[in-house]
């Protein structure tokens, strides 16, 4: 459904992406993980062209990651951002029906309907009309969630969703991405809940100085890595978190 | 004191006259003034080279000239160019192109301050430019912007006062009517500083009004 051939990208002189290589399957939940400033979340932004890439090709379901490809794209995969971004002018319901109702031209209670229905699904339908100011980060991530999925997408990209997060609240969003994944929704989750990666991910891939020094299925890299880099990186994240 | 509440009762039923066509002035040009000064910073970003040219142009041009200058020049000169103008028109014109340069200053302050990750987020959602703009950058660049607009807004309605000069019958001008026929300098200035005051604070209260309402955390 997504695959990266050899991608590259520069941030002025400085090289963050040196040919990354990846394939994500239809229904397949992959977790990206990585210190910071290797390159995990650049993968993500390349993917729905936040960023441009300066080499290799992207495709998303056959479909190049170009200026022509773009909008056909970014119908098809939605985000979910680490700092949520829902618009603070508009109430969750607003938010929620911002892209059917104002980029795709559905019609507003058709919208409506639909957005009342996700925000249940996130446990939210009791503040649809709620500004998001009003609302704690777990709800708005949630409200996030329903927002990209609103979209209908094919695949969702999830950029750090639990790390601008109070503790207790990081389960909360967990669980609903942990529906997602039942459900067989594709996700691309760059994090650093590394339990939750070896719960729910089918595969996970070690980022490491722009490339991607290590993946396999989940059980295997997390807890029997092949690279030296890996497991120093899991044994910092473990010993952290436990 | 007497002298001062008798003038003030012959004086005032002219000088509300003219406050009102300052006022509307005010209104008009704030709207022009606003609306053009949109154009100059969605110009100033565009991606076409020739378009942003033209947008640090006026913005050069406009900022450079006297207020006073401008109203002249498209009162008095373009009619010799065939465009003749009612002094009314004529006023709202050149005011609202005259602050819509401090606008384009006030408006594009407050789209830097828009957050990025919400750029982001409509571009996620699939949004054009135009729809970018439309629901995400301007409503909240707006937001920002208000405070400073208000200021701007205040300044505008005290430098209506020089639309007096294309005998536009407003306060000013209403005013020194009244001082050149009645000679009381002293009532009449005293009348219409109070009358410009007296409008200035309500604006103010108005944007404060506006900025909590349009408070977004």
């Amino acid at each position: 459904m997504i695959v990266l051939d050899g991608v590259t990208k520069r941030f002025g002189d400085r090289t963050v992406l040196k040919g990354v290589d990846l394939a994500v399957a239809r229904g397949e939940v992959l977790c990206l993980i990585g210190g910071s400033g290797s390159g995990k979340s650049t993968i993500l932004r390349c993917i729905n062209g936040l960023e441009r890439h300066d080499a290799g090709t992207i495709t998303v379901g056959g479909i190049r990651v170009d200026d022509q490809g773009l909008p056909a794209i970014r119908r098809r995969v939605a985000m979910v951002f680490q700092r949520f971004n829902l618009f603070p002018h508009r109430t969750v319901l607003d938010n929620v029906i911002e892209s059917p109702v104002h980029v795709h031209r559905e019609p507003v209670e058709q919208a409506r309907a639909r957005a009342i229905e996700l925000l249940a699904r996130v446990d939210m339908a009791d503040h649809a009309h709620s500004l998001p100011s009003a609302l704690s980060g777990g709800q708005q991530q949630r409200v996030g969630i329903a927002r990209a999925l609103a979209l209908r997408p094919e695949a969702i990209l999830f950029d750090e969703p639990t790390s601008a997060l109070d503790p207790e609240r990081v389960g909360e969003v967990l669980r609903v991405m942990r529906e997602l994944a039942q459900d067989g929704m594709t996700m691309l989750i760059v994090t650093h809940e590394i339990d939750f990666a070896r719960e729910v991910a089918d595969r996970v891939a070690f980022v490491d100085q722009g490339v991607i020094a290590e993946t396999g299925a989940a059980a295997d890299v997390l807890t029997a890595p092949q690279q030296a880099r890996t497991a120093q990186f899991l044994a910092r994240v473990l010993h952290r978190n436990g | 004191m007497i002298d001062f509440l008798n003038d003030a009762h012959a004086f005032l039923p002219m000088l509300l006259r003219g406050l009102l066509v300052t006022l509307e002035l005010t209104v008009c040009a704030l709207s022009l003034s606003l609306a053009l000064g949109v154009v100059w910073v969605v110009m100033g970003r565009a991606g076409f080279a020739p378009w942003r040219w033209i947008s640090r142009s006026v913005i050069t041009v406009v900022r450079g000239i006297p207020i006073i200058v401008q109203l002249f020049f498209i009162y008095f000169v373009l009619p010799d160019w065939g465009l003749d103008l009612p002094p009314f028109v004529a006023g709202v014109m050149g005011l609202g192109l005259a602050y819509s340069v401090y606008q384009a200053e006030n408006i594009r302050g407050g789209i830097g301050a828009v957050d990025k990750g919400l750029v982001e987020a409509g571009e996620a959602l699939g949004m054009n430019r135009v729809t970018l703009w439309r629901r995400v950058i301007l409503p909240l660049g707006l937001r920002h912007a208000l405070p400073s607009i208000g200021n701007t807004m205040v300044m505008l309605l005290k430098d209506t006062s020089i639309a007096s000069t294309i005998t536009i019958a407003e306060l000013t001008r209403e005013g020194q009517l009244l001082a050149i026929s009645t000679f009381k300098n002293g009532s009449v200035y005293a009348l219409i500083a109070l009358l410009y005051l007296a409008a200035s604070l309500p604006l103010g209260a108005l944007v404060k009004t506006l900025e909590r309402k349009g408070r977004l955390a």
